[in-house]
């Protein structure tokens, strides 16, 4: 039907590409968000829009998407399987695709009482496999019933995976079942652990598919000991809590830009990955020095 | 079995209070097991709402007992016709199935939730119930090493677990344990790990259709076959 996303073309040229992430605000004013879209837009090569995260209610990934569309970014549509049925989820992608979305990055979600909704009907009619398998379907002018469409979508699918899971072996067996049902590219959880993650990409690279390394940016080593405690999937090691405490006070922002820049840096020049996406959590206007620390000049 | 917990004195107060001669109907089955409306929960409800009321000047009432052996079933039903229409109201303490059933054989007056209807489930110890099945019509239990993933994982995923799940357990309750974990050690052992390394299918909702009704093939009219 088109062309391949601006994503899917940096891919290919084989460049080291970097996505930043955009979490839309709970209510209409905007504006700050504009703002985040604006400072990054032409810095990173694809805008991640995060979909109800921590399923907390907010303006939908698709809606901020097409705002970013409007001002020629490359956006990828974030999809979880949490809040809308297969019919709702098939309709939103078709919706996407004649909008002009051609990113979309599939998720199950976390589950609902996570958020602040708690007393909602969580759906998971569908799981996140499933959910590649359901765009892979539309692009051959299928829907999931098997109805004929009157024009098939095409989409650069995306899917997560978690190479610090606890146990691995569970993650990797559904990490295999999304490369068979067709993703093409990958955004890890979060990783702070460079030779566990090389660990990871050596099992990786038998499938041909892209991974993205999911970098969060540290604020602090309070934050850091905290995700150790309570983000499943996360680990960060003992010499990076060391090094945010070491920092002088009121300079722990700048100590994790350094430290998220540096390992871009070396995920970058030993070709560890095929690219980052950087999670700034409410902090989206630093990714820039997070780009000039690691030595990255902007999509361009 | 079918597994529920009483609901609060001061709800049930409420719902029967415009009434003064009420009858506490028990269910000898699963509710009794799990000691929410069997014989001996209908007496100490019987008491608790007897007191209750004791406390509101001017009212008079009167609370009766009886237990049948199964509420969801009208042989068991029949033989308390009599009894049952001796009183203005009734509260069963019968699981969502009773409570129906004998609303729907008395019909001419109210019959009230005693009870909260919370799953079906196993006993796991001293008075300690877990959920085992979400009769979802299409069982996976062949594959999964007989582990439930529609019913133990939150999310009811089937094709292995979310990023959430750590260390063995879910990340919507951390005193749960991760199904998919469970799956994947269950299948190791028997050596089926090859099960689960195929796509499932999205669920066929459509054999779930509310509200179910089964004849058995037996009892089918020959004209319907």
């Amino acid at each position: 039907m088109s062309e391949a996303s601006r994503l899917q073309q940096a891919f290919a040229a084989g460049k080291f590409v970097v996505s930043g992430e955009i979490g839309p605000p709970k209510g209409t004013h905007i504006e700050e968000m504009l703002h985040h879209i604006d400072a990054l837009k032409d810095k990173v090569d694809a805008l991640n829009v995060t979909d109800n995260q921590s399923s907390v209610m907010r303006i939908s990934s698709l809606g901020v998407c097409q705002l970013i569309k409007e001002k020629n970014g490359e956006p990828i549509l974030q999809m979880t399987c949490r809040d809308r049925n297969r019919l709702a989820l098939q309709s939103d992608l078709l919706s996407a695709s004649v909008l002009g979305i051609k990113n979309v990055l599939c998720l199950t979600g976390d589950y609902i009482t996570i958020g602040d909704h708690k007393e909602a009907k969580p759906v998971f009619d569908i799981d996140s496999v499933q959910l590649i398998q359901t765009i892979r379907q539309l692009e051959q002018g299928r829907d999931l019933a098997g109805n004929e469409l009157q024009g098939a979508p095409k989409f650069f699918v995306g899917a997560v995976v978690t190479p610090e899971a606890d146990p691995i072996e569970p993650q990797l067996l559904k990490f295999e079942k999304k490369v068979k049902a067709g993703a093409d590219f990958f955004q890890t959880q979060a990783i702070y652990d460079i030779e566990n993650f090389k660990k990871f990409m050596r099992y990786a690279r038998q499938f041909n598919t892209k991974i993205m390394a999911g970098i969060v940016l540290l604020v602090s080593a309070g934050m850091a000991r905290y995700m150790n405690q309570n983000v499943p999937g996360i680990f960060v090691p003992q010499e990076l809590i060391d090094e945010m405490a070491s920092a002088p006070k009121g300079k722990a922002l700048e100590k994790g830009i350094e430290i998220a820049g540096r390992m871009i840096r070396q995920l970058k020049d030993e070709k560890i990955c095929d690219g980052v996406h950087i999670m700034a959590i409410g902090r989206e206007g630093v990714i820039p020095d997070i780009l000039s620390a690691a030595g990255l000049n902007g999509a361009g | 079995m079918i597994v529920a917990q009483r609901k609060g004195i001061d709800e049930i107060k409420k719902m029967v209070a415009p009434y003064s001669k009420i009858l506490v109907a028990g269910c000898g089955t699963c509710v009794a097991v799990c000691m929410a409306g069997g014989e001996r929960e209908v007496s100490i409800l019987a008491s608790m709402l007897r007191m209750a009321f004791k406390l509101d000047p001017g009212k008079e009432i009167e609370v009766g007992e009886i237990t049948m052996e199964r509420q969801c079933d009208r042989e068991f039903i029949e033989p308390f016709d009599k009894k049952l229409r001796e009183y203005e109201a009734v509260i069963s303490t019968a699981c969502g199935i009773g409570i129906q059933f004998l609303a729907e054989f008395l019909g001419d007056r109210p019959v009230f939730p005693g009870v909260n209807t919370k799953f079906l489930g196993s006993n796991e110890g001293e008075g300690t119930w877990f959920e085992r099945c979400r009769a979802c019509g299409d069982c996976v239990l062949g594959e999964t090493g007989g582990i439930c993933p529609i019913t133990i994982c939150a999310k009811n995923l089937l094709n292995g677990p979310c990023g959430g799940t750590n260390k063995g357990k879910c990340e919507v309750d951390a005193d749960k344990d991760c199904a998919w974990t469970l799956i994947y050690r269950r299948l190791e052992k028997l050596g089926g790990l090859d099960n689960i390394r195929k796509i499932f299918p999205p669920k066929n909702f459509h054999v779930q259709t509310h509200p179910g009704r089964l004849v058995h093939e037996a009892y089918q009219k020959e004209e319907k076959k």
